[in-house]
């Protein structure tokens, strides 16, 4: 009887831990959802209960949002920024990473970590000289910046999350296209990369997270406001004045976040084995 | 195996383009930070002068930027402390199967997938000093009187514990998946070892859980702190480092003096006081990292 109880208990505890923890991280995604729908004098009238809706949901705030603001727009630059940083994180990580996979020897594994490590000086250590490197290239309040700097966060991370994706294809496999008469630089091109479609798929995806989700550099380097990114033009340029239009702000923040959360969660493990210096064996 | 010399030189031409884009992206900025915060540049002045140590004598006599240390320490402690205790929690929890747990793991995962800037615009909303709905909640479940009404991000003590809130909410996902690979390196003999010595819930926790898990948990522990050592998104976004310079911290103050300010060497003397903690982290996370797969 007491087992019983003992046992009941535990599975309340879990259930109210989990619950609990649930609602405290997803809250203000709920909470933006909620606001984008409400009628502003709904929504500004303390006297309601903020939870229900006193008047018939609208879509005016996204109508606001899509045809009357720059969202559009920053949604485009994004985009842009994005896949130009993805080519060229491809290009430089995807032959470093398999170098370091298979042609360095020994000492590619601390260089790898040492590339890995740059990835931790944080762009708030940078971001004052950049602005005048920038600037002195000519790139001052143009998206061209972000295309130039983002690889320096993204090229390190990926380098080091390809290195463990060529680390697991099998050496034979080369070692059999060598044997067939391509050149060790062939066996990369026409073998190897074919085979690591998902490791491609996996970089591609953190790289487009990492910039979206960069703040410092986008808020330094740019300030035409049509010339923002999502992460620094909606909490910037969408309150205008002192007067926040919080139905339009919070449809904007949860259209911008949720679909590459999603996306994102499907590849989770990955990024995380990356983060432990390979600690956690997946 | 031994590799060929033409090998080892096609290793290297397929590195260098990669490292000289780091070299001349992080390693080059990061010794113009150096060399400025021993000058007088500025933005507008086309040419400087060394000044040796001034910059960061006039740091270290300037009360904002100790009152920025401080908050940084504070900021950084604080959030990651509660950080560990909960993630080590909520991994414990999320370790057992139940039903609907992808989308609960999808729901927990959100604050730290959601591009920071737009989550922490949610938490301002939610902090509003008119319409805030976590006044309107608490007062609603009586714990709030009514007559009081607190602005969160207006009064010091409370914007503080404001942004250690949003923070722990942002780095929570990143330490709580951490500790969950972990948990599951632990071989499951040990587990049955404990069930079959009759071993209590908590003193498994604690004496084979929690020991196992300490050197991933340390891992994690030190990448949260990194973050929050050296970010400004959560607090540029919610407090611009006020009132009163009461949330300002490093990265922040770094920001306002050397790009809004111009003053291009004071602001990169500020930014580099993050360096011993940076670089003492990451070798401690190097350290723990290679201990945490012995086990």
């Amino acid at each position: 009887m007491a087992g019983t109880l003992r046992k009941v208990g535990a599975i309340v505890v879990h259930r109210a831990v989990v619950v609990a923890f649930t609602a405290f991280a997803a809250f203000p995604f709920a909470w933006m959802v909620i606001t984008a729908f409400k009628q502003t004098k709904d929504l500004l009238n303390p006297e309601h209960n903020p939870f229900l809706y006193h008047a018939a949901p609208t879509l005016e705030h996204l109508r606001v949002l899509f045809f009357e603001t720059l969202f559009v727009r920053w949604v485009g630059n994004t985009l842009l920024v994005g896949a130009a940083v993805v080519v060229i994180t491809l290009a430089l990580a995807l032959p470093a990473g398999y170098s370091l996979a298979r042609l360095t020897g020994p000492a590619g594994e601390r260089f790898g970590i040492g590339i890995f490590l740059t990835y931790l000086v944080p762009s708030t250590l940078l971001f004052i000289p950049l602005s005048r490197v920038v600037s002195t290239l000519g790139l001052k309040d143009s998206l061209w910046s972000l295309v130039l700097v983002y690889p320096s966060f993204t090229v390190p991370f990926c380098t080091w999350l390809l290195m463990g994706f060529f680390k697991v294809i099998p050496r034979d496999i080369e070692e059999a296209a060598m044997i067939d008469g391509l050149s060790r630089f062939g066996a990369f091109l026409r073998v190897i990369l074919p085979m690591s479609v998902a490791g491609v798929l996996t970089t591609v995806i953190f790289t487009l997270t990492l910039v979206i989700q960069e703040f410092v550099y986008g808020l330094t380097f740019i300030t035409t406001s049509t010339h923002l990114t999502l992460s620094v033009g909606v909490p910037t340029f969408l309150v205008r004045g002192d007067v926040y239009f919080w139905g339009s702000l919070m449809g904007a923040c949860f259209i911008a976040s949720v679909p590459i959360a999603i996306l994102y969660n499907l590849f989770v493990d990955r990024f995380i084995a990356g983060f432990t210096v390979g600690a956690v064996k997946g | 195996m031994k590799l060929a010399d033409d090998e080892r030189r096609l290793g290297r031409i397929l590195l260098t383009p990669a490292v000289l884009y780091i070299i001349a992206l992080v390693g080059g900025p990061f010794m113009l930070a150096i060399a400025y915060s021993f000058s007088n540049v500025t933005v507008s002045s086309a040419g400087s002068s060394f000044v040796g140590l001034e910059n960061f004598r006039s740091a270290l006599r300037d009360p904002t930027f100790l009152r920025s240390l401080r908050n940084t320490v504070v900021f950084a402690f604080a959030s990651q402390a509660l950080v560990v205790v909960l993630a080590s929690i909520l991994s414990i929890a999320l370790q057992k199967n139940f039903r609907g747990k992808w989308l609960v793991r999808l729901l927990i995962l959100l604050p730290w997938v959601a591009p920071i800037s737009l989550g922490t615009i949610g938490w301002l909303w939610i902090f509003d000093p008119i319409y805030s709905v976590l006044n309107w909640s608490l007062r609603s479940i009586g714990l709030l009187g009514a007559q009081s009404w607190p602005v969160w991000l207006g009064v010091p003590e409370l914007a503080m514990i404001s942004i250690i809130g949003v923070q722990v909410w942002r780095t929570l996902p990143l330490a709580t998946v951490i500790q969950l690979g972990g948990l599951s390196s632990i071989p499951q003999e040990l587990h049955d070892a404990a069930e079959v010595d009759g071993a209590s819930f908590f003193r498994h926790l604690f004496q084979i859980t929690l020991p196992l898990l300490l050197p991933i948990m340390l891992v994690a522990l030190l990448f949260g702190f990194v973050f929050a050592f050296t970010d400004m998104i959560v607090i540029y976004v919610l407090t611009r480092g006020g009132p009163y310079d009461s949330t300002q911290v490093l990265a922040s103050l770094a920001f306002f003096k050397g790009i809004d300010g111009g003053d291009l060497s004071g602001g990169a003397a500020v930014a580099l006081f993050l360096l011993p903690v940076l670089a003492a982290s990451a070798v401690l996370i190097l350290r723990f990292a290679r201990r945490a797969e012995v086990v």
